[in-house]
């Protein structure tokens, strides 16, 4: 009786019978993996925002909320702007060189699409603690030139959230797509192509 | 005649009969317990897994009743802990109990890990057991900070911030699994949710899945012992060695008097202590979630700093990730780094006996380095100790060949 035994015909039953299951176990598993993904919910709640910044002063921040995370909108006064151009050689990527950082429309000496405006998530690229801004001036200050601060483990960034060399964070902090829909109303969470 | 009757009562009657003929209960509690041997030089090191098995059932029971009044929202985790803590009654104490067993887990588990490194319980034959104890330890560590951003205060939010942007460091893949961890563009509800059932489903699962298999491979080799030798090498007439006496009640009982003097410390703590000055529960951590400001100071809690100060140690965010897993994976690799022919310090020379007290106070002083905020002396120190704690595993190859070791005796010996 065991002489009759096909083996090659059992060995490709046992693998296809293997091969079956385990197709049969990733397709079911597809939509258990699915649903971790960000829900239709969490996406609608990621919608564009609405920034009016009619009565933001030369020198003031606002911080608003856009897909749960911080965004900064800061109007730099011309103090502000001139010292950009003092702090490039302590940056690590001065340029804007790294894509994911921000619109092509914001790469740019200022990284913003109005000079003045600078709009920019308040999250660090470390770790994603929440930097501080810290505006004041002088060589006593954390940031002599000014910009953002990082408590958590001490990155820098400049007043056009630029990362300074030898800290933890490895690239500039992050310009969401943006458009000015008036000039006194910013939309955050789309860019100026869209209508 | 009276003989044959003594064992047909004993082994053949009545209800357990009943019972073993359906189910190997008296089979089970010989192998496991009255006829399983384990070595009688045991000392106090030999008591942390028996008493790591009670705070694990201290967990599991105070985690049930938690969950009876937790809320896992965003908008309601912060008020119900508040709830259980004022209003529920007990309340308190079943909090404090679960917040104070999860602090001493980790302290009796450090202290089991450090008993295999004591007496080379990680070698051959144990490898099985060190390895399957390793990932009981990944998966406690995975519990325990899914169970911190229950509370939903400020430290459980900035502190989950930080470790998931972790993953973000992996090239390729890695803002796709933040997301898909986060299950959102940033933590939120949907990431409370997620964690809670990870924290009371599946990990508390998979944990005691774990256990078991840990201590059926434990009882498939037999214990370690503090003198390293095998017990089951000199067996008597009966086949029992004869080092070893019976788990149960030798070896019970004498767990039982550490387990009383265990719950007076830990019950000490728990009624007087249970914040331990902001090392068990920290203070930011009474401030409800806020997304749009950062503690001054963040920190993990106090069982988490060592890898902390190893990821802060290093000025790049990819390769400080990269290290702070290697710390953590790298004393899977003990079974094959130790390359001594001895297994306890008892027998050791004077190099590893220097290397493991090396790696202790580089331990605990990362433990340290990593609560303190991230400023160059510190951030020195870190790099220092890193490179410690790092060289006791990489060079431990080559120390263990060249370190003079003492003949090891046929029996074990006591001390004291």
């Amino acid at each position: 009786m065991t002489d009759d035994v096909d083996r090659n015909r059992r060995h490709f039953l046992s693998v296809a019978t293997a091969v079956t299951g385990l197709a049969g176990i990733g397709a079911a598993a597809i939509p258990f993996l699915s649903s971790l993904k960000p829900s239709a919910r969490a996406q609608a709640l990621g919608a564009p925002v609405e920034v009016p910044i009619g009565s933001l002063e030369p020198g003031e921040m606002i911080r608003v909320m856009w897909r749960g995370r911080v965004v900064f909108v800061v109007r730099r006064d011309e103090g502000m702007l001139s010292r950009l151009q003092e702090t490039r050689d302590l940056l690590r990527d001065p340029d804007s060189e790294v894509v994911e950082q921000q619109p092509a429309y914001a790469v740019n000496e200022t990284r913003s699409v109005r000079p003045d405006f600078l709009v920019i998530v308040g999250a660090c690229t470390h770790l994603g603690c929440a930097p501080l801004p810290e505006f004041e001036v002088g060589p006593d200050k954390l940031i002599q030139n000014g910009g953002f601060f990082c408590p958590c483990h001490g990155s820098k960034f400049d007043l056009a959230g630029r990362v300074y060399k030898g800290v933890p964070a490895p690239t500039n902090l992050v310009v969401p797509p943006h458009r000015f829909v008036r000039d006194d109303l910013i939309m955050i969470g789309v860019d100026s192509g869209a209508a | 005649m009276a003989e044959v009757e003594a064992e047909v009562g004993v082994e053949k009657s009545g209800f357990l009969k009943w019972i073993d003929d359906r189910f190997p209960f008296t089979e089970t509690m010989k192998a496991h317990a009255t006829e399983y041997y384990a070595s009688k030089n045991f000392n106090i090191w030999y008591v942390f897994g028996v008493l790591a098995t009670v705070v694990l059932v201290i967990q599991l029971v105070s985690g049930i009743f938690l969950t009876m009044n937790y809320k896992p929202a965003a908008a309601e985790a912060f008020a119900s802990v508040e709830y259980i803590m004022r209003d529920v009654e007990w309340g308190w104490l079943i909090r404090y109990m679960h917040s104070t067993g999860a602090s001493f887990f980790f302290i009796i588990v450090y202290l089991h890990m450090f008993r295999g490194l004591l007496y080379g319980s990680y070698k051959k034959p144990r490898e099985l057991i060190w390895i399957i104890g390793m990932m009981i330890f990944f998966v406690l560590f995975a519990e325990a900070f899914a169970g911190y951003l229950l509370p939903w205060g400020q430290m459980s939010y900035w502190g989950a911030q930080v470790i998931i942007s972790l993953f973000g460091a992996i090239p390729g893949i890695g803002e796709a699994l933040v997301e898909i961890i986060r299950g959102d563009y940033s933590i939120s509800d949907i990431t409370l949710n997620r964690f809670f059932a990870l924290h009371v489903i599946v990990l508390p699962l998979s944990l005691i899945a774990l256990v078991f298999v840990h201590i059926v491979a434990l009882h498939h080799v037999g214990s370690n012992n503090p003198d390293g030798i095998e017990i089951k090498d000199h067996k008597g007439a009966d086949g029992v060695p004869l080092d070893g006496v019976p788990f149960h009640p030798h070896h019970t009982s004498k767990d039982l008097v550490y387990i009383v003097g265990f719950l007076i410390i830990f019950t000490f703590v728990m009624f007087f202590a249970p914040d331990m000055g902001g090392y068990f529960l920290e203070h930011a951590n009474f401030e409800p979630a806020n997304m749009q400001a950062t503690p001054e100071h963040i920190a993990p809690v106090w069982y988490f700093t060592p890898f902390y100060a190893i990821l802060r140690a290093v000025p790049d965010k990819l390769w400080g990730a990269i290290l702070m897993a290697l710390s953590v994976l790298m004393p899977l690799f003990l079974p094959w780094l130790d390359r001594s022919r001895v297994r306890s310090i008892r027998y050791r020379g004077w190099i590893y006996k220097l290397a493991l007290a090396l790696f202790v106070v580089s331990f605990l002083t990362l433990g340290y380095l990593g609560m303190k905020p991230a400023e160059s002396i510190y951030v020195l120190l870190a790099r220092i100790f890193s490179v410690i704690y790092f060289g006791f595993f990489i060079l431990m190859p080559y120390y263990t060949t060249i370190d003079k070791t003492k003949p090891v005796p046929d029996r074990v010996v006591y001390h004291g």
